[in-house]
């Protein structure tokens, strides 16, 4: 297993290579420094001296890829290119592009405690209704409740997660006046700012995790295992709760997995629309404002928790299922 | 003569329709693709479906042709170039004048005849507030309090009478075109599909086609007397908004879905099918790709595409020239971002292909590995490449929303259902709410998106025999077709 986990990290590295080139190209080569600095500057006047300041300052005062100027080793070394890769693998991401912009690391751990207030408990919330819809309708199958609750969930899963906001907000937080329509407060009192969002998230995706959930349940269903423990003389219940559910867990654990990127790195759109300061917020504040700096470290955290979260998923196999095992 | 004005993504559009119809020859000449659409058919969610898919499509055709309407040439002008407006129209604003011209100073509700906003007038001598008629809506009532209720009324009536009979009209072809198919009596066939029978839900068809008539009669006999579904801060129909709304979602769903079709299938099936280091080469750049968080990666292109665009700005004379382009570039990014998924399920099909026996075979008789792929492994996983874009369309059409709720969705000036929501969040979040716009794009989207996955359930469960167990059926199945 120790053998596996330092393969999959290898790969990883390689895979975080990969992302760092490509989002390098993507943000450096349309978009060269002198762009950069015109654009943050701004005005009319723009003179070199001004340009070659903002560089400097930033770093951003060397050749790209290849340093010509520089003999040896150093041709390669002394870029940007170099310079913003290792920073960002040891995990130094920095100062934004802007000029009040503070440090990216630790703007970062601090919104990540709030993306992780939101998201947290959403995850555990939202795999237990999920679960608990599905196998409600797998239970009721051939029914009328399994057949409209499966139009019922094709229907949520049509609507716009933007719908859910903000219907949501003007019948909570307006019109009953049950949650404050949006903002945050550290510590214990978060609770009120947060519980809206949860909800509402929680609403907006239920319809597609409880049809897919549902699915995986009858796949199982359909299997010899639970022909022979109702022909020993299981009760439903008993089938479903003792059998079923834990040999669906594997394809749910990989599905619900995947989300585990984004309870840290939150939500964008829940977070920005109820004011929550957290990651999500934070990416859309540096989008509108064309912060790459900010942009390009989140995308590098945001593959970190990529490649982690599925090594964590294939560990969680092992723990769910012992018959996986890794190697 | 107007001068037409081929956008980009009109040469799309028109493309996927000439291809889509291509298609459609094929699966009428090969009887095993045939009885598999017919099972798609069979389904009434899905057949409803289609009917509300293909009058959207029409919209959009409709409003992929654009053109600039040629000037009155200006009195004592000299010289005989022909002049041509300045704005790009396409024909569905054309066929939708009366919504276009009839506009408003500011937001009204649905069928009002005063203005939503109150504004100081002069009326006999003294300052009042009061809130000002529509230069339109309801502008023929001389007394709008006694009359309004029942002008709106005797409209409504005239349209759902208009609707009836274009209903009708529908419903005699129909029958008609199923009579000629099954070789039967019209009244007959009309008795079939009354009571349910036959293998395809046409009585399912007929009703949607039914309340879909009924509806444009309504909104077409209000057209010009009222609007039907408000206006907007600048006086707009809200309708009209909505409507030319389809065709952004259409061209999102459709050419973003297209345009991952070519990497995922060639990478896949070369990955599936040679393995070794093309299969790792391939495995490490989707790994690479689906490792970056979505909307990151596609903000990250887009913004990179605005850049460009304002960069070499020269390229694109008018608005909606670069509206379109972004447009375009925006379904391209979309596409180039989204292949993981569909690649590795190809892969993972094809590792499993070519290992049976016609294709072993095939590779005995000594058929070069490119022909293999294209003639056994490609028509094999065809049904793959089918089943993942009609699942993807309506879940496009849902992210352009947040998309543009981030920022790097389809330009502000080009109408989309996520561009509605955008506005709609600061209305109802005002007092009082300005609920009209929200409603219009809410129920707009429901529409086509709940058709498009109910259509996409459809397909699937055709295609996949795997997947009909996960459909939600009755103990008591419904009455069993009668045989003819």
């Amino acid at each position: 297993m120790i053998s596996y986990l330092l393969r999959r990290l290898w790969y990883g590295a390689l895979v975080l290579l990969g992302v760092n080139l490509l989002t390098f190209f993507l943000f450096f080569t349309v978009n060269t420094p002198d762009d950069m600095a015109r654009m943050s500057i701004g005005g009319k006047h723009i003179t070199q001296d001004l340009l070659d300041h903002w560089k400097a300052e930033r770093g951003y005062d060397k050749p790209l890829y290849l340093n010509e100027a520089r003999h040896g080793t150093e041709r390669l070394t002394d870029t940007i290119f170099w310079d913003r890769s290792i920073s960002l693998f040891e995990l130094r991401f920095g100062r934004a592009d802007a000029d009040s912009g503070g440090d990216i690391g630790q703007e970062v751990g601090r919104r990540m405690v709030v993306s992780l207030q939101l998201a947290l408990p959403l995850f555990v919330l939202q795999v237990i209704a999920s679960t608990a819809l599905a196998l409600l309708l797998v239970m009721f199958r051939h029914t009328k409740l399994d057949f409209w609750g499966v139009i019922g969930c094709v229907v949520m899963l049509s609507i716009s997660s933007l719908f859910y906001i903000i219907v949501g907000q003007v019948l909570f937080s307006r019109l009953l006046k049950l949650a404050p329509i949006s903002g945050y407060e550290p510590g214990f009192g978060a609770v009120r700012f947060l519980v809206l969002p949860i909800i509402l998230s929680l609403v907006s995706r239920l319809g597609t995790e409880a049809r897919l959930y549902r699915a995986m349940f009858l796949e199982e269903i359909g299997k010899d295992y639970v022909r022979t423990a109702r022909a020993k003389g299981l009760a439903e219940v008993a089938v479903l709760y003792r059998h079923v559910l834990r040999n669906a867990l594997i394809p749910i654990v990989t599905s619900a997995g995947s989300y585990l990127p984004y309870v840290f790195l939150g939500s964008l759109v829940f977070e920005s629309f109820f004011g929550l300061p957290g990651l999500g917020a934070y990416v859309i504040e540096a989008i509108t404002k064309q912060d790459f700096a900010i942009v390009r470290t989140m995308v590098f955290v945001g593959s970190l928790l990529y490649i982690a979260t599925f090594v964590l998923i294939d560990v969680a196999y092992t723990w769910i299922d012992p018959r996986v095992r890794l190697g | 003569m107007p001068k037409l004005v081929p956008l980009w993504t009109d040469v799309a559009v028109w493309l996927l329709v000439a291809s889509a119809a291509a298609y459609a020859l094929i699966v009428l000449r090969s009887p095993s693709l045939r009885a598999n659409w017919r099972k798609v058919f069979r389904d009434a969610g899905a057949l409803c479906s289609a009917v509300i898919l293909a009058i959207c499509l029409a919209i959009t055709v409709a409003d992929s042709v654009h053109y600039r309407p040629l000037l009155e040439p200006a009195a004592g002008a000299a010289g005989n170039a022909a002049a041509y407006d300045t704005v790009t129209h396409s024909l569905l604003d054309l066929l939708l004048s009366g919504l276009v011209d009839s506009r408003e100073e500011t937001y009204s509700r649905p069928f009002a005849y005063v203005s939503f906003t109150k504004e100081s007038l002069t009326i006999n001598g003294q300052l009042q507030r009061v809130a000002p008629r529509l230069a339109h809506g309801g502008a023929d009532l001389a007394d709008p309090e006694h009359q309004w209720g029942r002008d709106v009324l005797a409209r409504a009536m005239a349209g759902l009478a208009y609707g009836a009979l274009l209903a009708l009209g529908c419903g005699v072809v129909l029958v008609g075109a199923v009579a000629r198919g099954r070789r039967e009596r019209f009244a007959s066939t009309a008795a079939s599909i009354w009571c349910n029978e036959g293998e395809i839900p046409w009585r399912a068809a007929l009703w949607t086609i039914a309340v879909v008539a009924l509806l444009a009669g309504v909104v077409v006999s209000m057209t010009g007397h009222y609007h039907v579904m408000g206006t907007d801060t600048t006086g707009n129909d809200v309708l009209y908004q909505s409507l030319k709304s389809i065709r952004t979602a259409f061209v999102i769903g459709s050419l973003a879905t297209v345009a991952t079709l070519p990497l995922a299938v060639v990478l896949g099936i070369i990955a599936g099918y040679f393995r070794g280091w093309a299969d790792e080469a391939i495995q490490y750049l989707y790994t690479v790709l689906s490792s970056i968080p979505n909307v990151l990666l596609i903000a990250a292109c887009v913004l990179m595409v605005q850049i460009y665009i304002d960069q070499h700005a020269s390229l694109f004379p008018t608005g909606a020239e670069r509206a379109d382009v972004k447009l375009f570039l925006l379904c391209a990014v979309l596409g180039l971002t989204g292949w993981a998924g569909l690649c590795r399920l190809l892969r993972a099909e094809t590792m499993k292909l070519r290992e049976l026996d016609f294709v072993q075979a095939a590779n005995a008789f000594g058929v070069s590995p490119t022909r293999i792929m294209v003639r056994h492994i490609f028509p094999n996983v065809a049904h793959l490449m089918l089943i993942v874009t009609v699942l993807d369309f309506s879940s496009l059409i849902l992210y352009e929303a947040v998309l543009s709720y981030v920022g790097v969705g389809v330009d502000p000036s080009m109408n989309s259902f996520g561009g509605m929501i955008n506005l709609a969040r600061i209305e109802m979040s005002g007092d009082p709410i300005v609920w009209w716009s929200f409603a219009s794009a809410f129920g707009f989207m429901l529409t086509v998106v709940l058709a498009a996955n109910l259509f996409a359930d459809g397909v699937r469960d055709a295609f996949d025999p795997r997947a009909r167990a996960f459909r939600p059926r009755l103990a008591i199945a419904r009455k069993p077709a009668a045989q003819k």
